[in-house]
């Protein structure tokens, strides 16, 4: 921690009160203005520096591993949307990977790649809101303002991809809930643009500017031995020097495949976490495109001959006994499920009956296809994974995501258990707020990128 | 009509007017709609367009409490307090169907709807609610601050 | 190191305190008897070939409804370790009984522990021992059960509790 000079007055010291100093207790939120998040920090103040702090979470605590035992194994999908909600396709990923993981399939080539450029966008996003709202929180709102007009691009991407900007629930176990629309790679790459010319502006206006600095450098340092001992992962271990990504560490999807860095620092303070955000979304960016460059199509099993038809006369033409070459025959679908078609889906699902839904046209058109449907959606069926239970991490937009589950044989999740990124760095913000002055926790704060949805879950 | 219900209505129109035009909100953000709240609040979508651009973070100085994500057992005393410490007149926007009726978290920890503690002028549902639908719910909140009977 | 290495290491390292150790999906599990978990924690820490220097994850789960262990001990706690130095993992698992739910804490070892084990206790009701400050994580000192119990039903809500300072 920086070096401060003591101040010659203290709190209750002075003419009047004779007894010496004492400490002024102050309770820092659960609702502050200059935190964007809800914590609250009982902190024990000598003057203006921090002498102890108790950090409380739990405020936003929904019971998400709860909820996840009620339903089927893909009805938890939502509820991972809303761990991390500002990155929530990484989370979506990861848990489904967990299942797959436990039920021992192999998704296509084509998902993996899919998975890995729709992460790294959602990455780009969270590091955006992350460094853009800490900015906001020491004045620069001129930079948060950027940086959400940057992320309103991708989240237009997110949305063309996911039908949703926010809460998406795209990942399916076996697969994605649909393919990547016509198009995508196109539409992709001015969004990137727009964002490397946001993140140039930011650079220009935060990355030597002097109050910012100011704030920034020695502040809320951790040593390395101490990040590790509170497990913390992430870009706050990689400020510490650390260059573990679970991405690159264990790589899973496509990062094997694609050229990219991990980028360090060695201050572990919350300019080096800076640094390394900034430079991650440039590596994100990086991955993304080379992944969509590298772009596999994938077995495609069913031709597309014949005129697409609507759902409604599909299943008339059925009932009727007409299902004559139906099977052969496209549907229109909605916008929405634009991507679900037959040949879409075999690409990017696994071809695994016990766990994919069949596509629309075999389940409008066939009864096999109809009963696979059923046998997938129906309670007390579904996907059922073996007895046992499986760990599977994969780096979250703040440190390693890993999913626990276990598995009764059933068509539910006996337990869901998700290793929330954010909790260590929490349960080590006392130590990085300890001896600073309170002006020091914002962007101390702002640094620790606390998601209220995965760390209280 | 007589002449002073006259005034007093024509009063009302014009401080109703003024009022609809100048919303202090309070943005008491908690969870995922938060992430709406700042796309919606920012360049893109700018509900500055609507008077209400300027967030005040302190619930003596503000109007309009927006509520903004899901409200857990432990938050509702805040919640509670945050709103008592508002000075008349007030609103509230439950924004997102967390805060409307507790979404789908049908749980132990999370409160079914903030109008089970506070009073709720305007309910934005939507899981979170899109930045239109939010926009939609402010000119609603507009249309009720200007109809009203002021108190003053 | 390869995990069945790990497992083997234990192994001799252990003798019986390794009750059980199986792999599956490629995780590796050891299965650890109660007195002896904080000291197979420690060496798992400073033995150089073992390394392991995070404590990635400290959860437990209730099998009081699990199918084939009926009878058993209720509750299992586990430890995910992970070695930033040898980048491999490890599972480490301990039986609790319901009706003597306690499990000595690793706070020394890992200071992380120290949160992980309040919400546990938190969300199953298990205690820690020689944990020096063992409240509730998540939830708030009036509430009444442990949530994550299998037998604590998912919608049974608590009454509000007023504003407190």
């Amino acid at each position: 921690m920086a070096e401060r000079t003591t101040r010659e007055f203290m709190l209750g010291e002075g003419s009047g009160t004779g007894s010496g100093s004492q400490a002024l207790h102050v309770g820092v939120g659960p609702a502050h203005p200059a935190m964007h998040g809800i914590i609250r920090i009982a902190a024990e103040l000598d003057g203006e520096i921090i002498t102890r702090a108790d950090v409380e979470i739990g405020y936003l605590h929904r019971a998400f591993e709860k909820e996840c035992e009620v339903g089927g194994w893909n009805n938890a999908i939502p509820y991972t949307d809303r761990l991390n909600y500002v990155s929530p396709l990484i989370n979506n990923f990861g848990y489904a990977h967990a299942v797959e993981k436990l039920l021992g399939i192999e998704v296509t080539e084509r998902c993996r790649y899919i998975r890995t450029i729709m992460a790294e966008i959602s990455r780009v996003c969270d590091h955006l809101t992350c460094v853009g709202a800490s900015a906001m929180e020491l004045g620069a709102f001129t930079v948060f303002l950027y940086m959400i007009k940057a992320r309103e691009y991708l989240w237009e991407l997110v949305e063309a991809v996911t039908g949703a900007r926010l809460t998406i629930s795209y990942g399916r176990v076996g697969g994605v809930k649909a393919d990547l629309p016509a198009g995508f790679a196109e539409m992709a790459r001015p969004a990137f643009k727009e964002t490397r010319e946001v993140l140039d502006e930011v650079h220009r206006l935060l990355t030597g500017n002097r109050i910012f600095m100011d704030r920034m450098v020695g502040v809320g340092a951790l040593s390395r031995e101490e990040t590790i001992a509170y497990a913390i992962t992430g870009p706050m271990l990689r400020a510490a020097g650390v260059g573990y990504d679970v991405r690159r560490a264990q790589p899973h999807w496509a990062y094997d495949r694609v050229e990219w860095e991990v980028p360090t620092r060695t201050d572990g303070d919350n300019y080096a976490r800076y640094l390394v955000r900034m430079a991650e979304m440039e590596q994100s960016m990086r991955i993304a495109e080379q992944a969509l460059e590298a772009l596999p199509g994938g077995p495609i099993n069913v031709d597309f001959e014949g005129r697409p038809i609507d759902p409604a006369s599909y299943v008339d033409q059925g009932k009727q006994g007409k299902t004559g070459g139906l099977l052969l025959l496209p549907i229109t679908l909605s916008p929405n499920l634009e991507g679900q078609g037959r040949a879409a889906q075999a690409r990017v699902n696994a071809h695994d009956k016990r766990v994919v839904l069949p596509p629309k046209e075999t389940t409008y058109g066939s009864i096999e296809g109809l009963m696979n449907h059923f046998m997938l959606i129906m309670e007390g069926y579904g996907i059922r994974p073996p007895q046992g239970e499986a760990y599977f991490a994969t780096e979250g937009a703040n440190g390693e995501l890993g999913f626990y589950v276990v598995s009764d044989g059933g068509d539910r999740p006996y337990r869901v258990r998700c290793r929330p990124p954010c909790l260590p760095p929490l349960a080590a913000l006392h130590r990085m707020i300890e001896g600073e002055m309170v002006a020091d926790l914002v962007p101390t704060f702002g640094s620790v990128n606390m998601i209220g949805g995965e760390l209280d879950r | 009509m007589g002449v002073g219900s006259f005034f007093t209505s024509k009063l009302d129109e014009a401080i109703g007017w003024a009022r609809k035009y100048s919303i202090f909100q309070y943005p008491f953000v908690t969870a995922c709609c938060g992430m709406e709240y700042m796309a919606t609040a920012c360049s893109h979508y700018d509900i500055d367009r609507f008077g209400a651009g300027l967030p005040r973070f302190s619930p003596r100085q503000a109007d309009v409490l927006f509520v903004v994500g899901t409200i857990s057992h432990k938050m509702a005393p805040v919640l509670k307090r945050v709103y008592d410490q508002m000075t008349e007149p007030k609103w509230v926007v439950a924004f997102g169907v967390c805060t409307c009726t507790g979404g789908f978290y049908d749980n132990y920890a999370t409160v079914q709807g903030i109008d089970t503690i506070i009073p709720v002028d305007v309910y934005i549902p939507g899981c979170p609610p899109r930045p239109e639908s939010v926009i939609d719910g402010l000119m609603k909140l507009q249309d009720k601050i200007a109809t009203a009977a002021q108190r003053f | 190191m390869d995990g069945a290495l790990i497992l083997d290491h234990l192994r001799a390292a252990f003798g019986a305190a390794l009750v059980e150790a199986h792999d599956f999906r490629g995780d590796h599990t050891a299965v650890v008897a109660r007195d002896a978990i904080a000291g197979v924690l420690r060496h798992c820490r400073d033995e150089a070939a073992l390394g392991f220097d995070v404590l990635m994850d400290l959860t437990a789960v209730d099998y009081l409804v699990y199918p084939g262990r009926e009878g058993g001990s209720r509750f299992e706690v586990v430890y995910h370790l992970y070695s930033i130095a040898h980048n491999h993992r490890l599972r480490v698992k301990v039986r609790v009984p319901e009706e003597d739910a306690v499990v000595p804490t690793v706070m020394t070892v890992w200071p992380i522990a120290d949160w992980m084990e309040r919400e546990v206790w938190d969300m199953f009701g298990i205690r820690f021992a020689g944990h020096p400050d063992l409240r509730r994580l998540l939830l708030y000192e009036e509430f009444v059960g442990h949530p994550l119990r299998k037998d604590y039903p998912i919608n049974r809500r608590q009454p509000l509790i007023g504003p407190r300072i």
